[in-house]
Formats: C-alpha cells, structure tokens, sequence
C-alpha cells in the first residue's frame, strides 16, 4: 500500500507543470536553494559565536529566549502558503482503501514538507556545536528532539487551524503585541517561555513533553480529518456567501469603469490578488530600512531612491507587474468580447496610479525622518507613475504566466518572473532613475537630482499616448501566443 | 453571413482544419457535428479570432475577422468556462457583459429576467460566485449572457452537455426562436445528433477536420447522421487528436 501511494507522490512531483522548466531555470533554482542550504548551515553554525561573541549571555540560553518569536513566525510563514494535503485526496475516496490509511498518507506527506526538514538545515549545526563546546550530550540530544517535536507540533497545529481566519490572526495579534511590549520593556513574554525551552537541556527527561504534544496534535489531527472526509464537510472547497457590490460610482469612467470595477473585484475576492495588495501595504514600510542605519549598503544618498521607488511602488511592482495574467482564467472571454484593448490598458494603468497615489499618501509617516525623506518617496511615485507604470504595461505583454487566482501557492517566486524579457525591462524601473539622481546629485547638488527624476517621470506623462498606442500593437501582436499559453493550466 | 474560405489550421504536419468554402447565411441555425477532434471547437476559436488560421480567412458580415475587430460588437459566443469570470455573482457578471455590449442595467435585466424559465431559480439571488456554482448552473449563466445586446451571431460550443432534461428542452426552444423570430444567426455545435437535428435547420459534419457532410434537415436526417457516425461510411473517424473538447 505505502508502495502506492509513494509511487503517486513521486509522479505527482516529477509531472508537475512547474517542474518542466527550462533547463537553465532548473540550474538556477538549483543553485537558489544550495545558497540557502549553505547560508542556513552557516547560520547554525556561526550564530553561537556570533551570540558569544555578543556577550549578550550564554548562546543556548539566548537562542531559547527568542525561539517563541520563530515558532510564531513559523505558524505564519506556514499558514500563508504551505499547501493543506486535503487536495489530492477526492480520487483515493473511491478506491478501496481504507479510510484510515489515506489520511495517514496525507498526514504523512506534511511531516516530510520542506516547512518541516528546511530546519533542520540550522538546528542540526546548531546542536553539533553545543556538543563540540562542550554542553551535556544527553541535554543537547533532548533539547534538539524537543525542538523538532515543537516544529511538527506547528506542522499540525496548521492542518488543524486551516482556513480559520477567525482563530488565526487574533492569535498572531497576540503575539505582535507581546513582541511591541517586550521591545519597550513593558512586559517580556520571553521570561516565561524560556525556563521551558532551557528545561528540555537542563532536565532532559522533559523532552517528553513535546513528544506527546506532538503525538497528541498527530491524532487530533487525524481524527479531524477522518471524521470530515467527505465531499460536503473537509473535502469541500470553501465556500463564500457572495456579496454584491454597487460600485456604480466609477461609471462615469466610460468602459474604464467597467474594468476598474472588475479589478476591485477581483483583488477583494480572490486568494492571491489579495496577497499581492496585502504585500504592497509592507513595502511601504521598506524605506525604514533607508537612511535609519539598519543597512549600511542603503545609507548612501543614491539609494533614498530607490527606496522611494519601492515605498510608492509596491502596488506597482506586486499588482502591476503581472497584469494582464490576473485576467488569465477568462482572457478568452475578454478577447472576444467588444472590447478596446485600450480601454482595457488604461483601466489597469489607472488602477496602478490609484494605488500609487494612495500609497504616496499613507507614506506621509516618512516625512518624521525629515523632509528628504519624503521627497524621495514623492520623486519616486512621479516617477512610478510617469515611466514604472508603462514599463509594467509592456512587461506583461511578454509574462505569458496563467495565475489560478484562488491560491496562494506560486505567489512568492514565479518561473515566468525569470524570463529574459522581463529581466532587461525591470532594470530601467529602478537603475535608471538611480543613474538619473546620481548624476544630478554628483554634479551638482540632491535637490537638482531630485528634480531630474520627478522631470523623468513628467516626461514619462507626457509621452502616454504615444507610448500607449505601442504597448497596444505589442498586445495584439501578443494575443494569440498568450491564448493559448493561458490555456494550459499553471 | 458568414463565409469561410479556404481555412486550413495547421499544427506542424498535422492538418486539424480545412474548410474549402462554408456559407452560412443571416439567421440561419446552423448545426456542426463530428467526433472529438474532428475540428469543430478550432472553427469556432477561428471565428472568434482566438486561434490563427494558417491559410485562408473567415468573414462575418463584410468583416475579415482575423485583420479587424470591428466584428465583436455584434457577435458573441460561450465556449467553456473560460468565458465566465468566477470571482463574479452570475447578476454581476451578465452587468459586467452588458456594460461593455453598450446596454444598461435595465436592459440587462430585462433580458435576463425573461429567462427566469431557463434558471430555474438556480442562478440568480443565490449569494454565489460562479466558480461556486455547479458545471450545469455555470453553463446556464454562461449561455444567457452570450445573449445580451442582441448579437447577430451567437456561437455555442457544446450547448447541450452538462444540462439537465428540463433545461436541455428549454434551450432548444430559445436557440429555434432566436433564429427564427430575431434573426439571429446561431452556430450551435453538439454531440447530440437528436439535439442538433431538432434545433438546426442545417447539420454539417466535420470528420478530421474535412467538411465531409452538409444537410439541410429533414425527418429522415437523424436515421443518416446515426449511420454515418456507428461506422458504416468511415471506418476509422474516432481518433481523438489535438483537441481538448471537455
């Protein structure tokens, strides 16, 4: 049986669509994920000299102190996009099998997820330089089973907690809050979890405690799933009651209306749209990272810049960037319908500018850290307007990437968002207003560089028309190579 | 209405379509038929310029629909699901066809609320998405909003599959009266050769992408159609290639 089942899992990994890529692109993740196992290893082996070196306390005892906050991250990163096993079960229900052991099988399928061994990457290390530094072998052995037992416990606890937006984020608050107090010494949360996390070193019998969570969570797990394996209860797609929405007041926009409604539509009620907006709101919070010190590369003048790029822009780069695949699931439609592709451009480049200006206001915040500050992001959204804009526009002719609209699964990493295209077109929305600032900035002062940029983008403005009509030709040109890339299924 | 001329689709040496020469004129209900593959979901993409053709070319009412677009505005079509947007209530979604068909939310709901029949109260006021509604009821929707803003050509592939007995009835008696009573031209294409034949005053069969048979029915059409298709005429027409007609 387990015979079958593994020869299932096997085929469904090596057929799956996303693994048929190019040659290079394999290469290239390759080396994506060998960088990551490497910059992991060294992190579980560095940071207990680093933290030494810190002389913040005794490297196991910090590393116990702060672990709560990884394993909250943890549940979160998992809860966003690490994919329920629910999916592959509906061809198993008719077979003659029992019950029992498919869900064993998907429960299975979790534990070996890379959520779960991506850590051990760090732990593993980790645990073998305590024991080189000389920590109780027995405590180190216990400590580190405990921790896995902690990760799988987090593994199930997201199978169980699936979907339940109304016990997750309270949650995830909680802990945002406990971390703000802690941060201003208001109440340290970590006084309470550490003795745990110390305990399973120092009294290794404790270990046990985690080992029956873990088995605990296992089984209620595994309850849960085989009291609800049928088409009606677990297996059953969510579903939302439908919301109708008048948003009659962008009728005056002509067929531009029409679109934009649409649009508004499809961000509020699908998966991953949602996601991209959602990502968009972070980047404006990216430019803290500017002028503050956080990162030395980021405090030289030229790279106010491009922060203010990216605090206007998130939308932009989010969103904009992969118009028109949002429309991919009904691009047929829309091909044939009385449509202008003009129009149909202009309500997406609408939509961006919108988002672009609502962006630039809510990033008043930055106008604390002076004036300069809020300059950047306000040169940077004329400029996300007059130049990003149409470039994003003309990138998405060559994205020829379908978008299932209802996951969340491929939204961090695309094999498209690679293409060679692309690539030379996102290089302008960022290198070249910084080259533009540098120059002015370099041969004569900031605020000449400032006002070349923001020129950069009027002219950008100016040249609409003109540059609408070419990114129109392209998209016909385009249209029968994205119909038919559209139609097969990502 | 219509003509086809010298249409030929080819993907790299396999000929999936050649048309010779197809008229199809205004208001006629025009039936295609044939066994999967047979290329009858390629001359509808053809027509609605969502494939090339390799030679030849469609015109729709003095337009050449692969060199202009000025025949969207008076024809429309339901394929597959690909033609509903799902994030959209069914109500949202014949509003959405609409605005961009020219017609106000009164005149959209007019029209769909004579089709109240047709829904059979499964399609509006159910606080649902399309994508949440079943193939059938999916198809309904999709089917009513190839109607709005009186298109003079509606093209429904498959019309039939996936409907319940009632509405099967049902629609075949809005494809008739749409030809007959609105003079509309409907290209209307089924694996159903009792279906097609009831509905379409004209039945041609497509076998390998060749126009093999053009009928203009009558009482004994069904009797020649079932023959053609149980093998007597051609021996080998059921190989599937190229087309995905689910």
């Amino acid at each position: 049986m387990l015979k079958h089942f593994l020869s299932l899992q096997w085929k469904s990994f090596f057929r799956s669509a996303s693994f048929k890529t190019n040659l290079a692109l394999k290469i290239f993740m390759g080396f994506f994920a060998l960088y990551f196992i490497v910059a992991f290893l060294f992190m579980g082996v560095g940071s207990y000299y680093l933290i030494e070196k810190a002389e913040i306390g005794d490297p196991l005892e910090v590393v116990n102190k702060y672990i709560i906050y990884l394993f909250v991250l943890d549940l979160l990163i998992r809860y966003m996009i690490q994919k329920m096993p629910i999916t592959n079960i509906k061809p198993l229900l008719y077979l003659p099998l029992k019950k029992g052991q498919v869900v064993h099988y998907s429960l299975g399928k979790t534990v070996a997820s890379f959520f779960n061994w991506g850590y051990a990457f760090f732990f593993l290390p980790f645990s073998i330089v305590l024991l080189i530094e000389g920590y109780n072998p027995l405590g180190v052995v216990a400590w580190h089973f405990g921790i896995f037992a902690l990760i799988y416990c987090s593994n199930f606890i997201n199978v169980l907690v699936n979907n339940k937006d109304s016990v997750f984020y309270p949650v995830i608050a909680i802990f945002i809050a406990l971390g703000v107090c802690q941060y201003f010494g208001v109440f340290d949360v970590t006084n309470y979890t550490a003795p745990f996390f110390n305990g399973l070193y120092n009294a290794p019998w404790m270990v046990i405690l985690p080992w029956v969570a873990m088995i605990g969570l296992y089984f209620a797990a595994f309850n849960y799933f085989k009291k609800n394996m049928y088409l009606d209860a677990g297996l059953k797609g969510k579903q939302t009651v439908a919301k109708t929405e008048d948003l009659s007041f962008l009728n005056r926009f002509g067929n531009t209306g029409t679109f934009l409604k649409n649009d508004i539509k499809l961000i509020k009620r699908n998966k991953r749209p949602k996601t991209a907006g959602l990502m968009s709101f972070l980047f404006l919070f990216y430019g803290l990272l500017f002028g503050s010190g956080a990162v030395e590369v980021y405090d030289g003048p030229i790279w106010q810049i491009f922060g203010g790029i990216f605090v206007s822009g998130g939308f932009l780069f989010t969103f904009g960037q992969f118009v028109p695949s949002w429309d991919s699931a009904y691009y047929q439609l829309m091909m044939s319908q009385n449509i202008k592709y003009r129009d149909y451009i202009t309500s997406k480049w609408y939509l961006i500018v919108i988002a672009t200006v609502i962006s630039t206001v809510l990033a008043s915040f930055y106008l604390f850290f002076g004036i300069n500050a809020y300059l950047a992001v306000l040169v940077g959204a004329i400029y996300n307007i007059g130049v990003n804009s149409h470039l994003v526009l003309l990138g998405g002719a060559f994205i020829k990437m379908p978008i299932d609209l209802t996951s969340n699964k491929k939204a961090f990493g695309d094999k498209q968002a690679f293409n060679m295209k692309t690539m030379l077109l996102s290089l302008p929305k960022l290198i070249l207003p910084m080259l533009i600032f540098a120059a002015g900035y370099y041969f004569v002062n900031a605020t000449t560089g400032y006002i070349l940029v923001a020129a950069a983008g009027i002219l950008g403005m100016a040249f609409r028309n003109i540059v609408f009509d070419k990114i129109e030709k392209i998209y016909k040109k385009e249209k029968y190579k994205t119909i038919k890339a559209y139609k097969q299924k990502a | 209405m219509i003509k086809a001329q010298n249409l030929t689709k080819t993907y790299g040496t396999a000929t999936v379509l050649n048309i010779e020469n197809l008229e199809i004129p205004k208001g006629q209900c025009f039936g295609l038929v044939g066994n999967n593959g047979a290329g009858k979901t390629t001359f509808f993409s053809l027509l609605l310029d969502l494939i090339q053709p390799t030679t030849g070319h469609i015109i729709n009412n003095d337009v050449q629909v692969d060199s202009s677009e000025a025949w969207k505005p008076f024809t429309s079509a339901f394929i597959d699901e690909s033609f509903l947007i799902g994030y959209l209530t069914p109500e949202e979604y014949f509003y959405f066809i609409g605005e961009l068909r020219g017609q106000n939310k009164a005149d959209v709901d007019a029209l769909v609320h004579s089709f109240e029949d047709f829904f059979h109260g499964e399609i509006l006021n159910q606080k649902k998405y399309l994508r949440d509604l079943s193939k059938g009821n999916q198809k309904k929707a999709g089917i009513v909003a190839s109607f709005i803003g009186k298109p003079e050509v509606v093209i429904l592939d498959e019309p039939f599959a996936n409907l319940d007995p009632t509405t099967q009835i049902r629609l075949k008696g809005i494809i008739k009266n749409l030809a007959a009573n609105q003079n509309t031209t409907v290209l209307v294409s089924s694996h159903d050769l009792s279906h097609v034949t009831e509905v379409c005053e004209r039945i041609v069969v497509l076998d390998k992408g060749e126009l093999v048979k053009d009928i203009k029915t009558s009482a004994a059409t069904l009797k020649e159609l079932e023959i053609f298709f149980s093998g007597a005429e051609a021996p080998d027409a059921a190989v599937a290639v190229f087309e995905d007609e689910e």
